[in-house]
């Protein structure tokens, strides 16, 4: 079947960028939101039409099969080196292009009503569009190298937006942070780029993951550590993963990211571009699984500490968005844990599956956290806890479809949050019991703060607001109600039907020993949450005086941005660039000016040859040849 | 030999059509009416353009006197986009009133002189060569005499024809040598009887030596500077972009094919031109206060790397320069042409008149700015990948010395091509240039370069398009 066609879906919202990006200023606003919201639209369309037509395909040998839907060689520079541009479709890239493109889509529909009356109003769309451009570019890449490419035009657009408000000094080292942290990661992901085609000869995914390939054979032998070159390079592109990701010790830029408007809060920092590293290690999971299991259990490691630790953060914020990051982080962690205690094939693969499936489903409920707090924040213009509260009464529908969010994420029972994290927790029991147990934990404590902001936003007590808080317009509400709905629902979808580690459809059961505990640290969780925050009392602050030392640890994010402060000020600032900064000024600079002035002197000298007199000229010209012959003619007889 | 067949030289004879339409138009046209052609002759030199780019069928015409190959026909259009870029750059200057009475000498110079170039691309044998090189060298000389009242323009009119004698004596020289050893002007014949002998390496001296001349290579370059800088800026443009790429095409299939069995004797010799030329070029570019002075020696510069590609006598190395003439006519172009309205608005040509030129004209510094970028090859503009691809080509034969010369000659030419782009945004001054209203040809122009500098290097099909013609022809 022929899939070109799905090279427009990232190439629809480049053109409305690079428009809107000409044309900003000299449109209305509303104008510009619409010209975006409508590309975007048509990019949704066809994503929907993507994934029917692709999982209606008939399957050979009962498995999926990955289509290069459109491929062109970008840059050739041999026959063995050459990087293309593409567009790859499987069954992961597939969900994710419904996955970014209906995310997407609602939060254009949601901007037109959260951004009106901002001034840049259609920058703002000009950059959600270069972003949508960049995630898809990078969800259909053919190769690693395009990936790259497209993950790094990601993290500058995630760039462009946290600074949006670029007026805020907080917003501008917000963007300055989250684009050196992850700039950082990726150094390690373009080590781990480099040393992986070295080894294998390929950039290409489909020759790369190939179970058979030759690919997967290449680099086994000892190198470092005693581990394999393709464990390391492996290890090396999950540094990118995880620093995209959010996951701990790279995670510090996710908070304050936050400082962007929340809509691009709900869309790249919640449902789309900090799931790119888990969809990177699900791309190249063939060959974790197979060639370097010690890379996939540090990708396990990673994200079961970032889930553990991340909750434990957001028991304890009182900005809502914040709270909503370190849970995102926290979620990103279980599909982390997800990936990493896969195995390959079949029922061993569950996994994977969940992974996906959670990724899925976390990007719907997550999105409608964000746009929720997003119309909280509209009506009471403030992101702090203690400024809200009773807000059931003004805002019943964002009220309602907040708590359906709430419900999923804390994983009760017929909402789609269950199925993906059950699924998780129980490929988590049958592989890595300590695992489980802390993923488990995590279960509770998510329930616990989620219900902790659900409670003392929309019930408590009411502060002394303004003025009356009121709900928000129909273009915000609208795609409310519409992830609500997906929430719910998109947990029923068979999942294991269509996404598997090799293609290949298999069952999958809830497991009573799993979801009955599972469900009960949810709901304790809750039950928690309402003793201590359903009325105002003093309960919090005296729990948290008992626990004072504890807390204020975690108040403080366990003091890791102090820790990178020091670490640079002190050491790299003081002890590696002070001295560089030196050599570059008194060695570099010094031999550049002196070649500088070698150069234009040079260039005085022979400025005599250009007299002016033809004779001159004749006289160069006829000695050049004379010269030329002589050396020649030398040349020929001295051979 | 049927009539048909003379539609091989199809791009010869739109053109030879053109010029006669030119004429027919001054006969029809009142005096003070003439300048009403120029619509009419750039648009239907753009509808030539565009007929070049239709398919056509590859052969042999006059006994093989005449070759049109699928690689001969793109050159020819590249070479006709360029024109094109240069009458549109052109037609403003040209309705100036002094130059009212030479609009249609204009054209069928030009035309004259582009037939020529066709005609040596295409040619079969060494006469056909010379009789080109010829009728494109010859009127040449008036082009640059255009402005015959100004000093410095018959200066350049007169030192071109007095140089361009002394090396086309040197070139039949050297030719009459290759005949009287072969016994056949024919490529194809000289190819077949050449032989390592002194007589014959003397002969390849002589005819490297006129073609050094018309790609002003150093040391036959000296007749650039003053010539470029008397003759007005169109013709500076065409000579330095349009001529020298032909010059460029039909030197590198003549060493590639004819000469080929000589390798070990030019490469040496290109070997070292290509340092002479890139460092001379530079040394003098660095010092140019005048943009026209600065874009003219910087064009010798670039000549010089062109060489590189001709070391890797290959599909490859044709390819490569084929490519980087066609991105260095848009970069070069689009700078002259902002020069040239910028001059022709405003009379003023030094780099120190664009002190904060972004003030006024933010449009004329941003093209400026990514023109000099391109030919300076800072990617992402196609000037980066036409430089890398001929770095890449002599890498792959070994030259490693060499294009580590080329990259520093690279950083200082970037020292230079900064210095207008510093001017513009960076030096702030107190009159800047006024806002310029340039004509709706100039924009034209300009958006043609602009889309060039930025289609060309990211849309890699045109290389892999080149490659294939290359590959057709075989080298």
């Amino acid at each position: 079947m022929n899939f070109t066609y799905t090279v427009l879906i990232p190439l629809i919202p480049l053109f409305t960028f690079l428009f809107l990006g000409l044309a900003s200023g000299r449109i209305k606003p509303q104008l510009g939101g619409l010209i975006g919201t409508t590309g975007l639209f048509i990019s949704w369309i066809l994503s929907l039409m993507t994934v029917f037509k692709y999982f209606s395909l008939e399957k050979v040998d009962g498995a999926y099969q990955q289509i290069i839907g459109y491929n062109m060689v970008w840059l050739n520079f041999s026959d063995k080196l050459h990087i293309d541009m593409g567009v790859f479709i499987d069954p992961i890239s597939v969900m994710m292009l419904f996955v970014v493109t209906t995310v997407s889509f609602l939060v254009h529909v949601y901007s037109l009503g959260y951004m009106k009356g901002e001034t840049g109003f259609v920058r703002f769309y000009s950059f959600l569009s270069l972003f949508s451009f960049s995630m898809l570019g990078l969800v259909l890449a053919t190769n690693i190298f395009q990936m790259y490419m497209f993950w790094e035009l990601v993290g500058v657009s995630s760039f462009l937006l946290i600074g949006f408000y670029y007026q805020k000094p907080s917003a501008v080292a917000a963007s300055k942070k989250a684009f050196i942290v992850t700039r950082f990661a990726d150094l390690g992901f373009l080590i781990g780029i480099l040393l992986l085609s070295f080894n294998t000869g390929t950039f290409d995914f489909l020759e790369l993951t190939n179970p058979q390939g030759a690919a997967m054979q290449t680099g086994s032998g000892a190198w470092l550590l005693g581990l394999s070159t393709m464990t390391w390079s492996l290890i090396f592109v999950f540094m990118g993963g995880a620093g995209k990701s959010a996951m701990f010790p790279l995670h510090i830029w996710l908070p304050d990211a936050m400082e962007g408007p929340t809509p691009v809060s709900a869309l790249i920092h919640a449902a789309t571009m900090v799931v790119a590293g888990v969809y990177l290690v699900a791309r190249l999971f063939p060959v974790y699984a197979l060639s370097a299991p010690v890379g996939l259990e540090i990708v396990a490691w990673v994200g079961a500490t970032s889930s553990l630790f991340a909750a434990i953060i957001a028991t304890t914020q009182f900005d809502i968005k914040r709270v909503l990051a370190y849970s995102t982080m926290s979620q990103i962690g279980y599909m982390m844990v997800g990936l990493g205690v896969s195995g390959y094939g079949g029922h061993d693969g569950l996994g994977y599956m969940a992974s996906m499936f959670h990724l899925t489903t976390h990007a719907m409920f997550k999105a409608l956290l964000f746009l929720g707090a997003g119309s909280i924040i509209h009506a009471v213009h403030s992101n702090v806890m203690n400024e809200m509260g009773g807000l059931r009464k003004y805002m019943p529908i964002t009220h309602i479809t907040f708590l359906i969010a709430c419900l999923t994420i804390a994983g009760i029972p017929g909402l789609s949050g269950f199925f993906s994290k059950d699924e998780i927790l129980a490929a988590a029991y049958h592989h890595n019991k300590a695992i489980f147990f802390i993923q488990m934990f995590v279960a509770g404590l998510t329930a616990f703060y989620m219900f902790r902001l659900y409670f003392r936003v929309f019930w408590n007590k009411e502060p002394h607001y303004h003025h009356t808080p009121h709900e928000s317009p129909l273009t915000m509400t609208i795609p409310l109600m519409m992830l609500a709905f997906a929430s719910i629902f998109i947990g029923y979808i068979p999942f294991s039907d269509y996404i598997s580690s090799d293609f290949k459809p298999f069952e999958t059961h809830i497991e009573g020993i799993i979801a009955i505990p599972s469900v009960l640290v949810g709901l304790i969780g809750i039950a928690i949450a309402w003793v201590m925050y359903k009325k105002d009392s003093d309960l919090p602050d005296r729990v948290s005086h008992g626990f004072r030392f504890f807390h204020r640890w975690a108040f403080n994010k366990f003091y890791i941005d102090e820790v990178y402060l020091f670490i640079t000020h002190k050491f790299v600032f003081n002890r590696i660039s002070t001295p560089i900064a030196w050599f570059d000024r008194h060695v570099i600079d010094a031999t550049m000016d002196g070649i500088g002035w070698i150069t234009v002197s040079t260039s005085r000298l022979i400025k005599p040859l250009q007299s002016g007199q033809l004779q001159k000229y004749g006289f160069v010209f006829l000695s050049g040849v004379i010269i030329m012959a002589l050396v020649l003619l030398y040349a020929a007889f001295a051979a | 030999m049927q009539l048909e067949n003379f539609l091989l030289m199809r791009h010869e004879l739109l053109l030879l059509l053109l010029a006669l339409l030119v004429l027919v138009f001054e006969i029809f046209t009142d005096d003070g009416k003439i300048h009403k052609i120029i619509p009419w002759i750039t648009g239907l030199f753009v509808l030539v353009t565009f007929a070049g780019f239709l398919p056509q069928t590859e052969g042999v015409l006059f006994g093989g006197m005449f070759r049109i190959t699928g690689m001969q026909i793109m050159m020819k259009n590249i070479l006709n986009v360029g024109v094109a870029i240069i009458l549109l750059q052109s037609a403003v200057w040209l309705k100036k009133p002094e130059n009212s009475g030479k609009i249609s000498e204009y054209y069928i110079l030009l035309l004259s002189t582009l037939i020529g170039m066709n005609f040596m691309i295409s040619s079969g044998d060494f006469l056909m060569f010379y009789l080109g090189l010829e009728l494109a060298t010859i009127p040449m000389a008036v082009l640059a005499a255009f402005d015959r009242y100004r000093n410095n323009s018959a200066e350049a009119g007169i030192k071109l024809i007095l140089s361009s004698a002394l090396s086309s004596g040197i070139l039949l020289f050297g030719l009459s040598m290759l005949y009287g050893m072969t016994g056949s002007i024919y490529f194809d014949a000289i190819n077949a009887n050449i032989n390592q002998s002194p007589l014959m390496a003397l002969s390849l001296i002589f005819f490297f030596a006129g073609m050094g001349f018309k790609i002003s290579l150093v040391p036959f370059h000296l007749w650039t500077a003053d010539v470029y800088e008397g003759a007005p800026v169109s013709v500076t443009s065409y000579l330095s972009v349009v001529s020298k790429g032909a010059a460029v095409f039909i030197f590198s299939i003549i060493l590639f094919t004819v000469f080929d069995k000589l390798s070990g004797y030019w490469i040496n010799m290109v070997y070292a031109l290509a340092i002479l030329t890139m460092t001379v070029g530079n040394l003098f570019a660095i010092r140019q206060k005048n943009m026209k002075r600065f874009l003219a020696f910087s064009s010798i510069a670039q000549a010089g790397f062109i060489l590189l590609g001709i070391l890797n006598a290959s599909e490859f190395g044709m390819t490569t320069i084929m490519y980087f003439v066609l991105v260095y006519i848009f970069s070069n172009l689009g700078a002259f042409g902002v020069v040239s309205a910028i001059s022709y608005f405003t009379g003023k040509e030094n780099m120190d008149d664009y002190d904060s030129l972004y003030k006024n004209n933010p449009k004329l510094s941003l093209l400026l700015t990514i023109s000099l970028f391109s030919l300076a090859g800072i990617p992402p503009f196609a000037g980066f990948f036409g430089k890398f691809f001929l770095f890449m080509s002599a890498a792959s034969q070994g030259y490693y010395w060499l294009v580590f010369i080329a990259v520093l000659n690279a950083t200082i030419s970037l020292y230079y091509y900064l210095l207008p782009v510093k001017a513009m945004f960076i030096n702030k001054s107190e009159t800047p240039l006024p806002v310029i209203k340039s004509d709706v040809y100039t924009r034209i122009a300009l958006i043609l370069c602009a889309v060039g500098i930025f289609g060309v290097g990211f849309y890699s099909p045109v290389y892999e398009w080149i490659y294939q013609l290359v590959l057709q022809f075989g080298i």
